[in-house]
């Protein structure tokens, strides 16, 4: 499989990185070039293989259900590049 | 008096202990060290004032008779880990500024340890890269050069770059690194340094900013394998905060170092046996071999036949991680805001990723959304976790004959700066004997063997099973003393 110029827009707009036609250019033959190297893991047989889910066998834990942190809405803002009164804010998304 | 910069991490913890010297003393001679050594860009903040006041602690405790595992001792810490109040970046523009309202679970369990911070290392921009040249905070320069005359700029390795570039120029004792596909290993190897990745899990991946979750893990790199159990021992242990932490006791790795290596069995697996590869790594390589049968080890065949699948898995499974991992880079919540004139919200994220970003993240998240994209899931994403079961029973099976592998670190020596940038494919190359652990959660780690032609270090791997780090370190130590690698870049910077 390859992808062509759209399908980068495609993925590039799926990922909410904006693209030039520069760049488009740029990126077809290289990511081309490393999905073609990755096709050869189809020649292994996984018919009867599961799929990794987990490297070392490990529990998922449950904890009682309460409150364990909270309180730091200052802290949580303090790195937006904007937050008003105790929010953050965005361009408006409605009109 | 001894020049403190040369001692590593048990000799300053010791020699702090037995009052040989004060950890301001320590502390000051490793800030006028990084201070000293900016042409090296080994790092993106610098933090003396910390370094000190942790020294100063250690001072009183010593006074007051309530010394802490790494009283005394400063390192550096890797720029993906979050410290609070010191701006953390994973290399980026998109995090320029950030300063952490928390502190990571590793670097916080070492400063409890008592150990100060000289400052953040840099790195491979969200640890995505074997040369430290995607760094947004500009390219880490190896201490190494050439034994030829020239004076080309050579690469520390990547992701840890600044990480081993500052060991191996002796302007930290020690420092973490972070291992995704041999990002704590390949650096080490470059630089002539030890480091470790431990089994996956060991470490909380907690407050670390997250490349590929199923594969990141955090480890130690320093001069030396005690160091490395030193280090390894104040960083690992269960953390209820990361899903993936295993709940599991820490063991006394360095007190349990030993280099007798009767009973243990030594895979060779006959699939790293790679073409093209230099002449001088598989002398390295039968070196090491005897160097462990001398330790008492016994030496069997093995193969892991899935090898050669191991890194297009991995370039599929990583980047399918990151493309997720990265998607919450917004610019709302914290880091770059790119607000052209008149944008709407889309706009606005899509502005803010493509200025945040780098070419090489960029690359492989757009990797990773297309192996993600509807219609292609099966065929890439289910097939590579398909084909990393099958590695990770490579060695499970391998397992049944011996008890540790050794392979060859990389499959070159440190290369020049540029030299394989403008090829993504034969940078991933660079990985091809450590990507496979990684996908497997073993711990592995290498160990300086020697240095080629041209005077640049070479290292070894071995790799262990899964929770038998003090096999890995033993068997790393028993190399250690038999290589008696002593070598070091003369100093130019």
């Amino acid at each position: 499989m390859s992808v062509d110029h759209a399908t980068v827009r495609k993925i590039a707009s799926l990922a909410r990185i904006a693209v030039t036609d520069e760049q488009v250019e740029a990126m077809v033959p290289e990511l081309n070039n490393i999905l073609g190297w990755i096709e050869q893991l189809g020649e292994v047989d996984t018919s009867a293989v599961q799929p990794m889910t987990a490297v070392i066998p490990n529990h998922l834990r449950l904890r009682d259900d309460v409150v364990t942190d909270g309180d730091v809405r200052d802290a949580v803002l303090k790195n937006a590049p904007q937050a008003e009164q105790g929010f953050f804010t965005v361009p408006k998304v409605i009109e | 008096m001894t020049n403190l910069t040369d001692l590593g991490i048990a000799e300053l913890r010791d020699g702090f202990r037995k009052g040989d010297f004060s950890a301001r003393d320590a502390a000051t001679a490793f800030n006028d060290a990084v201070a000293g050594a900016k042409a090296l860009n080994a790092f993106i903040v610098e933090t003396p004032d910390i370094a000190l006041a942790a020294a100063d602690q250690a001072d009183k405790d010593r006074a007051a008779g309530t010394l802490k595992p790494l009283s005394g001792v400063p390192i550096g810490m890797k720029d993906l880990f979050a410290t609070k109040g010191v701006q953390t970046t994973a290399a980026s523009h998109i995090l320029e500024g950030f300063t952490p309202q928390y502190e990571s679970t590793v670097s916080g369990k070492l400063w409890d340890a008592g150990a100060g911070m000289l400052g953040k290392l840099n790195l491979d921009q969200f640890a995505m890269g074997s040369s430290n040249e995607t760094s947004y905070f500009g390219n880490v320069i190896s201490p190494w050069r050439r034994n030829t005359g020239d004076t080309a700029a050579l690469a520390p390795g990547g992701s840890s770059g600044g990480t081993s570039a500052a060991i191996a120029a002796r302007i930290v004792p020690g420092a973490t690194g972070t291992d995704t596909g041999g990002s704590i290993r390949q650096p080490a190897a470059f630089t002539g340094i030890s480091g470790i990745k431990p089994t996956y899990g060991r470490c909380s991946r907690w407050g670390i900013v997250a490349f590929a979750s199923s594969l990141d893990q955090a480890g130690p790199m320093a001069r030396d394998v005690r160091d490395c159990a030193i280090l390894l021992e104040n960083m690992a242990g269960f953390d209820p905060k990361d899903s993936t932490s295993l709940d599991l006791p820490v063991p006394n790795w360095e007190a349990a170092l030993s280099t007798d290596l009767k009973g243990k069995r030594v895979g060779i697996p006959k699939e790293y046996r790679v073409d093209g590869m230099p002449a001088e790594i598989d002398a390295l390589w039968e070196q090491g071999i005897a160097w462990l049968k001398d330790a008492g080890a016994e030496i069997v065949d093995v193969s892991l036949p899935h090898t050669k699948y191991a890194l297009p898995a991995y370039y599929i499974i990583a980047p399918a991680e990151a493309s997720s991992n990265l998607a919450r880079y917004d610019g709302v919540r914290y880091g770059l805001r790119d607000l052209p004139d008149g944008a709407n919200l889309q706009d606005m994220y899509a502005a803010t990723r493509a200025a945040g970003f780098g070419d090489e993240v960029k690359r492989r998240i757009l990797i990773g959304t297309y192996v993600l994209s509807a219609g292609f899931y099966d065929a890439y994403y289910t097939q590579a976790q398909k084909v990393r079961t099958l590695i990770a029973r490579d060695f499970d099976l391998a397992w049944e004959k011996c008890d540790l592998l050794l392979t060859p670190t990389a499959p070159s020596a440190a290369f020049g700066l540029g030299e394989k940038s403008d090829d993504p494919l034969a940078m991933y190359l660079n990985d091809v004997f450590t990507v496979p652990t990684s996908l497997a959660g073993l711990p592995a780690m290498s160990v300086p063997g020697g240095l080629d032609a041209q005077g640049l270090p070479l290292g070894l791997q071995i790799i262990g099973k899964a929770l038998d780090e003090q096999t890995v370190l033993n068997a790393g130590l028993a190399i250690e003393e038999r290589a008696g690698f002593t070598a070091r870049p003369d100093k130019w910077w």
